[in-house]
């Protein structure tokens, strides 16, 4: 992934007034106005949870997008690797009977 | 558009013999409008001509709040001020969706801050110039961000997923801009004889810095053909300002202004204006760091990164303390 890890507290004081002190990143996820689930939307900067919530309060929902927030730390979330994507998501493409329109139902039986 | 004159490898478009296996596989996956994620091998070039050109759109957002700021405590009405403020807080705000996209690729936010103030980094030409009147801010909106939305949209299918995703976020709000300073110039436009005056000097003085925007003629350039491989640029720059004449010419008419280019003519044939090419020797002057403002917008960043440090420094202190009593407590 990048070469810096955004996600971690700098950790002696003698670096918090260098240029690393960076704010640690953080995920966002909204979920909006009709109860669906939480959404990620983006990412950003901020020292704790508390001014994570304010902040994405601040840039993710100006525009009446969401009712709840949520955010997680950047370095707390597991990933699959890119490497992955074979093993793990070919196995379904091929089991097609898992989707409702697979199965051939008359007009007559109405809608189902 | 926001990005100018980016510098890919330089090297030439590879050929399909010259590239790697690597290489081939992740041209593969361009070509079928797959999108490249974070974690997925790119080329170095590929990550690094993308740093360069997120990074200059996203100082482009932070920097462009500075000239329409000027104008926030001297609105003419507190409706107005309200609007501008929310606009120049969007700006805000798609400054930091491109900072993220560009963190992905390794950089962090703070080489790229002071990138920017080392002046290693540049940031869009039109922000060197000055906001002289309440009129400059109408056409800041209908202009500049007319421009920027011309190239954004076409990015909103770059190659380059968390680049693509904060274009589709950022396209969102700039019809919000674009309408805000185009009401701004209609106002103007249909206002007081002086009024009139105001809304045509905006014009005069903002239409060959918008043209800039897009660039000089990039045809033959090797690093749009790379870029263009890679699709982190769609469009050639002369395509882009050939669509923004286009369509910005029927709004000035609409308002009564008049393009101050005394070549503009439709041509038929081509189905779009004839018009006049900026100055590019004042282009390259600008982006060499003697434009009008560049001194002022440079030490307006600079001054606040410093005097901002303290709240950094403070909050973070602030946030290790906490951390160090829970883990205490437990």
């Amino acid at each position: 992934m990048s070469s810096v890890n955004p996600g971690a507290l700098p950790e002696d004081e003698d670096k918090a007034r260098s240029a690393r002190a960076e704010w640690p990143l953080w995920e966002v996820f909204i979920r909006g106005q009709h109860g669906l689930n939480h959404r990620h939307v983006g990412s950003l900067h901020a020292p704790d949870a508390e001014m994570a919530v304010k902040n994405a309060r601040d840039v993710y929902t100006r525009r009446n997008e969401g009712v709840s927030i949520w955010v997680v730390e950047s370095r707390h979330i597991t990933a699959t690797a890119p490497g992955e994507k074979g093993p793990l998501f070919e196995p379904s493409e091929s089991k097609i009977y898992r989707h409702p329109t697979f199965f051939d139902i008359p007009d007559d039986v109405g809608h189902m | 558009m926001y990005a100018q004159m980016v510098k890919s490898t330089g090297k030439g478009l590879k050929s399909r013999d010259e590239m790697t296996e690597e290489e081939r596989a992740f041209q593969d996956r361009i070509d079928a409008d797959t999108k490249i994620e974070p974690r997925d091998w790119m080329p170095e070039g590929y990550r690094k001509t993308l740093i360069r050109q997120i990074g200059q759109h996203a100082h482009s957002e932070i920097v462009g709040q500075l000239p329409e700021g000027n104008w926030i405590t001297r609105a003419p009405t507190l409706e107005r001020k309200m609007i501008l403020l929310a606009k120049v807080q969007d700006e805000a705000g798609h400054g930091l969706y491109l900072y993220c996209a560009a963190e992905t690729l390794g950089i962090s936010r703070d080489d790229m801050t002071e990138q920017l103030l080392s002046g290693k980094m540049k940031y869009s030409s039109i922000f060197n110039y000055p906001t002289l009147n309440w009129a400059d801010i109408g056409a800041v909106g209908w202009l500049v961000d007319g421009a920027a939305i011309m190239n954004q949209v076409p990015l909103q299918r770059t190659s380059y997923g968390p680049y693509s995703r904060a274009m589709i976020r950022i396209c969102k709000e700039e019809s919000f801009h674009q309408r805000q300073g185009y009401d701004i110039m209609m106002k103007m436009a249909q206002g007081s004889e002086a009024q009139k005056r105001m809304a045509q000097d905006a014009l005069n003085r903002f239409w060959y810095p918008s043209l800039m925007m897009f660039g000089p003629s990039d045809a033959e350039s090797v690093h749009s053909a790379q870029s263009m491989a890679w699709k982190i640029k769609i469009n050639t720059n002369d395509e882009l300002r050939q669509k923004f004449v286009d369509q910005t010419v029927p709004q000035a008419e609409y308002l009564g202004l008049t393009i101050p280019d005394e070549n503009l003519e439709w041509n038929e044939e081509k189905g779009g204006y004839d018009f006049s090419q900026p100055d590019w020797e004042e282009f390259f002057e600008v982006l060499k760091g003697n434009g009008p403002c560049n001194a002022e917008r440079l030490a307006a960043r600079q001054k606040a990164w410093d005097e901002g440090r303290w709240v950094r420094d403070g909050l973070l202190a602030h946030a290790r303390k906490k951390s160090a009593r829970k883990v205490a407590a437990e």
